[in-house]
């Protein structure tokens, strides 16, 4: 049974790729609203983000997302958790934005009458309503970002992942992200490496070689991952 | 790169269903090969052009792109027929052809993709007791129309940087010196959209759904 105050929950996890350890001893209760994951390339974040809505399935331990198992309940879990990647352009499968955003909804099964409502909606939310017929390859970066949160919103989660959401952007659409980010109601954790996107959150996790090193409020975390870094 | 996707419209021919267009598509490609006189295939051209740029409202690059497309083969096929037959043929064949190149970019620029692939998955659908998933097919048809102006647009970026380190621009040899680099691209890609097909629910389809609406 389903239990939203438990939150996402990780018991014992870890991950390995091969030969190669990825993640080890992994136990984090992730109940707040704005969680920030910060590390290095390579030091697991990423495979920490796909494990918190089934796209990666824990090599030891178990991943629940309110109450409910990843192995067991993935369908489920991809309801609640939604996931925005780095690249939108991977993200985006169809080729027009309304049709694009329309696509998630057609999965879940939901009626054309309120599919076409809800896309409307969430487009004209951020600022795509003008280009509801357009190509979606034609889109700026920032535009193709805005429509990949859009397609994952419209579904409704109730929490977003975001895996280093603004790396391929410019200033000003990292911050018309970072604005999308904060305005969200939703629980979301953003893996990122632009350490001023988790400036304000909740929390804050430094990964590092596979395990959390600092865990914290963003001064003492972000301070800790700077230290952290200075040392390499 | 672009192909010739929807161009939205206000027009009549627009809201005409997808199965209804498409079906007059395989009656006009019947029509202009069973009789093939010349009063039939100019009928036939003036007709698309009158449903395309005046009913639909499209604009006249959008037709001339795709005719400026396949001219080479055109004039290869006309002059192929003037040397074995007459001008006259060859002049006939070209023009039902370049009807129907025109009739089907009409087609697919008042249509959306969706609508499209709905039509296929109604015409799949007898076959689900195969084990045919039409939604499965329509996916498919939909991603590789998004796809293809992505991967020409990486492959361009592999040859503009393989050319700002001294590499050669176009020929065969630029042609084989980008498509690992593009294949690894393609890869890679294709291993985050499944994983971004299956965070979007992509197993959840149900096997019936209805008619598709953005």
């Amino acid at each position: 049974m389903a239990d939203p105050a438990r939150g996402i929950e990780l018991r014992g996890v870890g991950h390995v790729y091969g030969d190669r350890v990825v993640l080890s001893d992994l136990d984090l209760r992730l109940s707040e609203r704005r969680i920030g994951i910060v590390g290095a390339n390579g030091s697991g974040k990423s495979t920490l983000a796909r494990l918190l809505n089934g796209l990666v399935v824990p090599t030891t331990g178990r991943v629940c997302v309110d109450g409910l198992d990843t192995r067991t309940h993935v369908r489920e879990v991809r309801r609640r958790v939604g996931f925005v990647f780095q690249d939108p352009d991977a993200q985006i499968v169809h080729p027009t934005v309304a049709e694009d955003v329309a696509y998630g909804l057609e999965n879940q099964g939901v009626p054309p009458a309120e599919r076409a409502e809800r896309v409307a909606e969430v487009l004209e939310r951020y600022g795509l309503a003008d280009h509801a017929d357009h190509p979606a390859h034609l889109l700026s970066g920032g535009q193709k970002q805005l429509l990949a949160i859009a397609g994952v919103l419209v579904m409704r989660p109730a929490r977003i992942v975001f895996d280093e959401p603004t790396t391929l952007l410019d200033l000003v659409n990292t911050r018309r992200v970072a604005r999308v980010i904060e305005e969200l109601e939703q629980q979301v954790v953003v893996v990122t490496h632009d350490l001023d996107l988790v400036d304000g959150f909740d929390r804050v996790l430094v990964v590092d070689g596979g395990r959390v090193v600092a865990d914290g409020a963003p001064d003492s975390s972000v301070g800790a991952y700077r230290e952290l870094m200075v040392h390499r | 790169m672009t192909l010739a996707l929807y161009v939205p419209r206000a027009s009549v021919v627009h809201r005409l269903p997808a199965g209804a267009k498409l079906l007059a598509l395989a009656a006009l490609s019947v029509l202009v090969f069973a009789v093939p006189t010349w009063p039939v295939v100019c009928g036939a051209l003036a007709t698309v052009l009158l449903v395309g740029l005046v009913a639909a409202r499209l604009p006249a690059a959008t037709l001339l792109r795709q005719a400026r497309a396949v001219l080479w083969w055109l004039v290869g096929l006309f002059v192929l027929h003037w040397l074995l037959s007459d001008a006259l043929t060859g002049a006939v064949t070209v023009l039902r052809l370049l009807a129907l190149v025109l009739a089907a970019a009409v087609v697919t620029a008042t249509t959306r993709v969706t609508e499209m692939v709905a039509v296929v998955e109604r015409i799949l659908r007898p076959l689900e007791g195969l084990g045919i998933r039409p939604a499965r097919i329509g996916l498919v048809i939909a991603m590789t129309l998004r796809f293809i102006p992505l991967i020409a647009e990486r492959a361009d970026r592999i040859r503009e940087a393989q050319a700002a380190r001294g590499g050669s621009l176009r020929g065969l040899r630029a042609l084989t010196t980008a498509v690992v680099p593009l294949l690894v691209q393609v890869l890679q890609l294709a291993h985050t959209v499944s994983e971004a097909l299956d965070a979007r629910g992509a197993d959840d389809v149900p096997v019936r759904r209805g008619p598709r609406a953005a």
